[in-house]
């Protein structure tokens, strides 16, 4: 008879004999092997010997709590995801253009880039917007702007995410304003305004105000859409910069979901309750190069949000506890030397983001790393993830990565370490006191450096930067923006200074300017008054500006 | 002792290069002051003659380069401190650096350029 032996056992007995051999006369590439975020990766994993309790405890069913498997019960072969690429530039008759060609490839939902500029409430002619106007996103001063938009798009069919912040209140009003133009009411609209202001402080940087405003700001659009725009996710709380940033998988979840729960912390606070809004509460994250790292990120995310909902927030209902998130690959990642690499890139990412189980997607250009991207590189993105759907197979099954010894082991520890950092900034006091004291910027930037030292000293490889490279032409055919754009932008923007009923726009302003100071008024109404005629986008973040205060920098290096 | 003044004009902020360079080259020896982000040229010249650097990195990710970064220069000329050496880096097409050196910005590094060529810049501007 046989000796019986533990796995544990077998292992020690293949590591002194199969292995040794081995190793005695072809070491490793490397002494140790890390992930993309610079985490030790083992040899081999095996069984962890879960028992059925435990499985059920933290891995369970799709569509169930903790919902580590996914949110829906059939995931992508019920429905794909939406694929949804941001886009934007110059003016908003361009960006229009742009629009319906996205939707007549076959993409699903709207997303929008705006100017730098409008994301910071500056107008178009503000001494502050030269040579930023259209540049990375289309330019939105008024109403009139937002119409052009999307003229010929109708709002009730089509889904729209808008990256905006600081002024997310001001763009969200015009969008309603311009549904109701078309004869669509307000709680048929869909779509997502980015909202998440502490990341703007952590990682992003287009804030205005102080973080009590931004939050107050934040909880007043969460009350008014939760009554008036009930299919409207009212923030996506993002972890995507925060990892552009330079942060390490592990990082982004944690400062994510520390955000999340200040975000949730703060509603509570004013009085609104936990499942009137956490159900449109929704996540944005990253894609980058390392896959299984990426895919163990995003399951473990959602075991740790559904927790945070049911144990802290003693959350009731299930869409409370289910993180629902957008995925966009990443920027960072793309590189500028032999730009079609960067196709491979995303294409790895895109299927990182389908196998952890996405909502949503973008995926990026090859082009980015150079310039916004051409219509040609916008549709090789397109395809990629429609060839990810359509063509590769892990559709066709729910969270199919699940149960490999390598996955299940990645995903548990990057959940253990991030409940670690998330229960340092509990005792902190939460996010906000963490970005006033840098903590966050602070982890976040000694990642970046060391990686950054990495890729100097060749430790890191990144083809085509720091190995195998080549001379190579400058590219050509890249997307220019026309810098007389802004000069077309300050005459539109005059005209409708013109033709507006300007004492009807200094009235709602000072209903504006008064409802600000006083704490308990819901400004969203105000706001809504205001855009409707045609005040601008400047001057209502303007009048924000005199009462709030803005934002400064704490510059931590 | 050589300074360096890091800094961010316009409106994006996308600092992780920026604050890269400023550390990498803190960690090179030099003394390196960083403004933050949202900077306007003004704000910069002011800090860069406060500060009595030697020379301004400029780091730009959206697009606004040929704007804001001869901006810089001109304003350094009209405060007579040409002497300080202007260089910058960002996502910069590579057709727009003859006019940035024709504007008076020395050295253009894009993305993945090793900082020892920006370490190179200096010390061969230096010896000038």
């Amino acid at each position: 008879m046989s000796e019986y032996k533990t796995i544990n056992e077998k292992k020690a007995d293949w590591e002194e004999s199969t292995l040794k051999k081995v190793l005695d006369r072809f070491p490793e590439q490397q002494e140790e092997f890390v992930t993309g975020s610079g985490h030790p990766v083992e040899r081999l994993y095996l069984p962890s010997g879960i028992s059925e309790e435990e499985y059920i405890e933290k891995i369970g069913f799709p569509g169930d709590y903790p919902y580590t498997r996914g949110v829906q019960p059939t995931m992508y072969r019920g429905r794909f995801w939406t694929m949804r690429q941001y886009a934007g530039f110059g003016t908003a008759e361009e960006s229009n253009q742009r629009y319906k060609y996205l939707l007549e490839q076959g993409q699903t939902g709207l997303s929008i880039a705006f100017d730098l500029p409008t994301q910071i409430g500056y107008d178009s002619d503000d001494s502050m917007s030269e040579g930023e106007v259209g540049k990375v996103g289309v330019a939105i001063d008024s109403l009139k702007d937002m119409e052009i938009l999307f003229e010929g798009i109708p709002l009730d069919k089509v889904s729209t995410s808008m990256t905006i912040n600081a002024p997310a209140a001001v763009l969200l009003a015009m969008y309603i304003a311009v549904a109701e133009k078309q004869g669509v009411t307000r709680d048929k609209l869909r779509g997502t305004i980015q909202n998440d202001i502490l990341k703007e402080y952590i990682a992003r940087g287009t804030y205005i105000f102080p973080p009590a405003p931004s939050m107050r700001l934040i909880n007043n659009i969460f009350e008014f859409c939760s009554k008036e725009v009930p299919k409207w996710n009212t923030i996506s709380i993002s972890g995507y910069h925060i990892r552009e940033a330079g942060s390490t998988a592990v990082q982004e979840i944690a400062f994510t979901i520390a955000d999340g729960i200040e975000y949730v912390r703060n509603a509570i606070g004013v009085g609104l309750d936990v499942d009137s809004f956490a159900g449109r509460l929704s996540f944005f994250f990253n894609a980058h190069n390392d896959l299984l790292e990426e895919v163990a990120k995003y399951r473990a995310a959602r075991r740790i949000w559904a927790r945070v909902m049911k144990e802290k927030f003693n959350a009731k209902k299930e869409k409370s506890m289910m993180m629902r998130f957008h995925t966009q690959t990443g920027g960072s990642t793309l590189t500028a030397q032999q730009p079609d690499n960067n196709i491979v890139r995303v294409t790895i990412q895109t299927l990182a983001a389908v196998l952890g189980g996405t909502q949503s997607l973008h995926t990026n250009s090859r082009d980015e790393a150079l310039a916004l991207p051409s219509q040609e590189s916008v549709m090789i993105a397109l395809r990629t993830q429609q060839i990810a759907a359509n063509e590769s197979g892990v559709t066709s099954t729910i969270d199919p990565l699940a149960g490999s010894y390598y996955i299940e082991a990645l995903t548990d520890r990057i959940a253990s370490e991030a409940w670690d950092y998330i229960e340092k900034i509990e005792t902190m006091g939460g996010m906000v006191k963490a970005i006033e004291k840098g903590y966050a910027q602070k982890e976040i930037q000694d990642s970046a450096y060391r990686y950054q030292r990495d890729v100097e000293d060749g430790s890191r490889i990144v083809v085509g930067v720091n190995k195998f490279t080549v001379e190579e032409e400058p590219p050509k055919g890249l997307l220019k923006v026309d810098p007389s754009l802004r000069t077309v932008q300050v005459e539109k923007l005059a005209m409708v200074k013109g033709e507006r009923d300007n004492i009807a726009v200094t009235a709602s302003l000072k209903a504006l300017k008064k409802g600000a100071e006083s704490e308990d008024e819901n400004l969203m109404p105000l706001i809504l008054d205001a855009v409707k005629k045609y005040a601008t986008l400047g001057e209502i973040s303007g009048i924000l500006r005199e009462v709030f205060g803005e934002f400064q920098e704490s510059i931590v290096l | 002792m050589v300074r360096i003044l890091v800094a961010k004009p316009g409106l994006d902020g996308h600092d992780r290069g920026a604050k890269y360079i400023a550390r990498a080259l803190k960690d090179a020896g030099y003394e390196v002051i960083y403004t933050g982000i949202r900077q306007t040229p003004e704000s910069i010249v002011v800090t860069a003659i406060q500060e009595d650097v030697d020379f301004v990195g400029l780091s730009l990710l959206s697009g606004a380069h040929n704007e804001l970064f001869p901006k810089v220069v001109e304003l350094l000329r009209e405060k007579d401190a040409s002497d300080i050496i202007v260089f910058g880096g960002g996502v910069i097409p590579t057709e727009d650096i003859p006019f940035l050196k024709e504007k008076g910005i020395e050295a253009v590094f894009t993305q993945g350029t090793p900082i020892k060529e920006i370490t190179d810049f200096i010390e061969k501007r230096l010896e000038k």
